[in-house]
């Protein structure tokens, strides 16, 4: 029932699976990252996270 | 929110690991200046066992690395989380215990290498009661910060706190995972790795080299990303691009710990693997470099003015030049000369005093007077600290470029007669003068800190007189009325 589980034991096999795997998530991320105006815009907004953390708040003494 | 449920920070915490940072910084410092004297000049063993190379050494690499480095990571960490995200920490008892929990792991492992104690694993020699206290305060660390990420008033986590989350999570799991071990008794210090042979070997530099991945870069990234453009008045150059910095630096870390093995009984392949990725990490570290670089875009200026920027940027600086150093004696060729040399000392070196301690000075000299509210005490000591710390840095590892493949080039040299050209004393003989001056490029960093700890000092004393004073001068006005 699981034999076809040994397909993955051969490292001919699985090799080329990781490589397809991490290369296919890897060029996903850089897709979202890049594509995508509004996403692109709402990013580049974030950079100004720092610069915008002055909160009126009293900090403890 | 409302602004009467607007809770205060909680600086106390962020206070206590900055001032302790600072203390183990000199305490660790001194001890790997005078083991470096050690090594040129045996005589400053004293005969006494307690101080010799062998004990000192994991005194100053467990002070430098988990003392400073750690205190430091804590501090902003605890600093940066609450700022982003608009919220105080979860639970002040927590961090309380993380505060406490981690200090008393410093201190007892300090005592512990001095008496003879070790678990003989490099950077995990604490013994195995250490490394349950480790466990547990790193534990609450991790749920400190997730928690207080979960009650975030803002909508986005913003990227330095995904550094520091990778860098909680990572740690956790190494040295949970590199320090299974069997205690031979309840009472006894001593204890045997789960782990047999070379697989313990590999599973200590995947602990090693994570170590280096994830503390001593993603967690001092995290800091990056919040107190260079903090300090420039500028943000981060490419938001886009620290998201791929991210993932590809916390992806890419986790398999390069066996490059630290070529030419051993670990398989070829597994070696080759990890000399691979360690190839394809220069792409993600020089991102990441450039990113933060290219922050000061349009304000070089303040290169010239601003000695907190200079401390971040020469950080930046040596974080690329040390991970670009880092895959090449990655190289199983450029390895066989460099291994078992002093060339990996002065690599190590130039990564963490280079990058790790500068852009702490750094984040340290924006952060000290927010957090006594006040300025720092003198300008132009963190000037004089800029340039005692280049300069020791550059001597450091200038004289250990010298020992290492001056020492590589003597072990390999064959006479006409494939004798060895050497004996291993020559050798010995050659790294006496670059260890004098690694010697004093190590005091050089060492005084460095020491003129900042004097200046931290003075900041914190400055502070509390203007309190007073200004108390009393509220105090008088009331008076009056």
């Amino acid at each position: 029932m699981f034999e076809w589980l040994n397909w993955f034991t051969d490292m001919q096999n699985t090799k080329p699976l990781a490589l397809v795997l991490f290369f296919t998530c890897f060029v996903g991320i850089i897709a979202y990252v890049y594509l995508g105006k509004k996403r692109s815009k709402r990013f580049e907004e974030y950079r100004f996270i720092p610069l915008e953390d002055e909160a009126d708040r009293n900090q403890e003494n | 929110m409302s602004e009467t449920n607007v809770q205060p920070y909680n600086y106390g915490i962020i206070r206590l690991f900055t001032i302790m940072a600072i203390v183990w910084g000199v305490l660790g410092m001194f001890a790997g200046v005078y083991i470096a004297l050690e090594l040129t000049w045996p005589i400053f063993n004293l005969d006494t066992p307690a101080i010799t190379f062998g004990r000192l050494r994991p005194v100053h690499t467990t002070l430098v690395i988990f003392g400073f480095g750690g205190s430091a990571l804590f501090a902003t960490s605890y600093y940066v989380v609450q700022r982003t995200c608009q919220v105080r920490l979860s639970s002040d008892v927590m961090a309380n215990i993380t505060f406490w929990g981690w200090q008393t792991s410093i201190a007892l492992a300090v005592i512990s290498y001095m008496a003879g104690f070790t678990q003989a694993r490099e950077y995990a020699e604490m013994v195995w009661p250490i490394d349950i206290l480790i466990a547990v305060t790193w534990v609450t660390y991790f749920i400190v910060f997730v928690h207080t990420l979960a009650r975030r008033t803002q909508p986005h986590i913003y990227v330095a706190n995904w550094f520091f989350v990778a860098f909680i999570l990572a740690t956790a799991i190494l040295h949970i995972f590199n320090n299974m071990e069997v205690p031979i008794s309840l009472f006894s210090l001593k204890s045997y790795s789960l782990h047999a042979g070379v697989q313990d070997a590999m599973t200590q530099w995947w602990y090693g080299h994570n170590a280096v991945g994830f503390f001593l870069t993603a967690a001092f990234l995290g800091m990056m990303y919040y107190f260079v453009p903090k300090q420039a008045g500028r943000p981060v150059y490419s938001y886009r691009l620290s998201i791929i910095h991210f993932w590809a630096l916390v992806f890419l870390y986790m398999w390069v710990g066996a490059h630290h093995l070529h030419w051993t009984a670990l398989p070829d392949w597994t070696s080759t693997l990890a000399a691979t990725f360690s190839i394809l990490l220069l792409l993600p570290s020089w991102g990441g470099m450039i990113n933060g670089i290219m922050t000061l875009s349009g304000a070089w200026d303040k290169l010239r003015s601003d000695p907190v920027i200079r401390f971040l940027i020469v950080a930046l600086s040596f974080y690329g030049m040390s991970t670009f150093e880092g895959p090449l004696m990655s190289l199983k060729s450029v390895n066989a000369l460099s291994h078992y040399t002093d060339w990996t000392i002065g690599h190590v070196h130039s990564g963490a005093l280079g990058w790790v301690a500068m852009v702490t000075f750094g984040s340290f000299y924006h952060l000290i007077p927010r957090l006594w509210e006040t300025k720092m005490y003198s300008d132009r000591l963190i000037f004089l600290h800029f340039w005692l710390a280049t300069i020791g840095i550059v001597l450091y590892i200038s004289a250990m470029w010298v020992a290492g493949v001056g020492q590589g080039l003597m072990l390999r040299a064959f006479d006409e007669y494939g004798n060895l050209a050497y004996t291993f004393i020559e050798t010995v003989e050659f790294l006496k003068n670059p260890y004098a001056i690694r010697a004093l490029g190590g005091a050089f960093f060492l005084i460095g800190i020491v003129i900042m700890a004097y200046n931290v000092f003075m900041t914190i004393r400055q502070s509390r007189i203007e309190r007073v004073a200004l108390e009393a001068k509220i105090a008088a006005k009331l008076a009056k009325a």
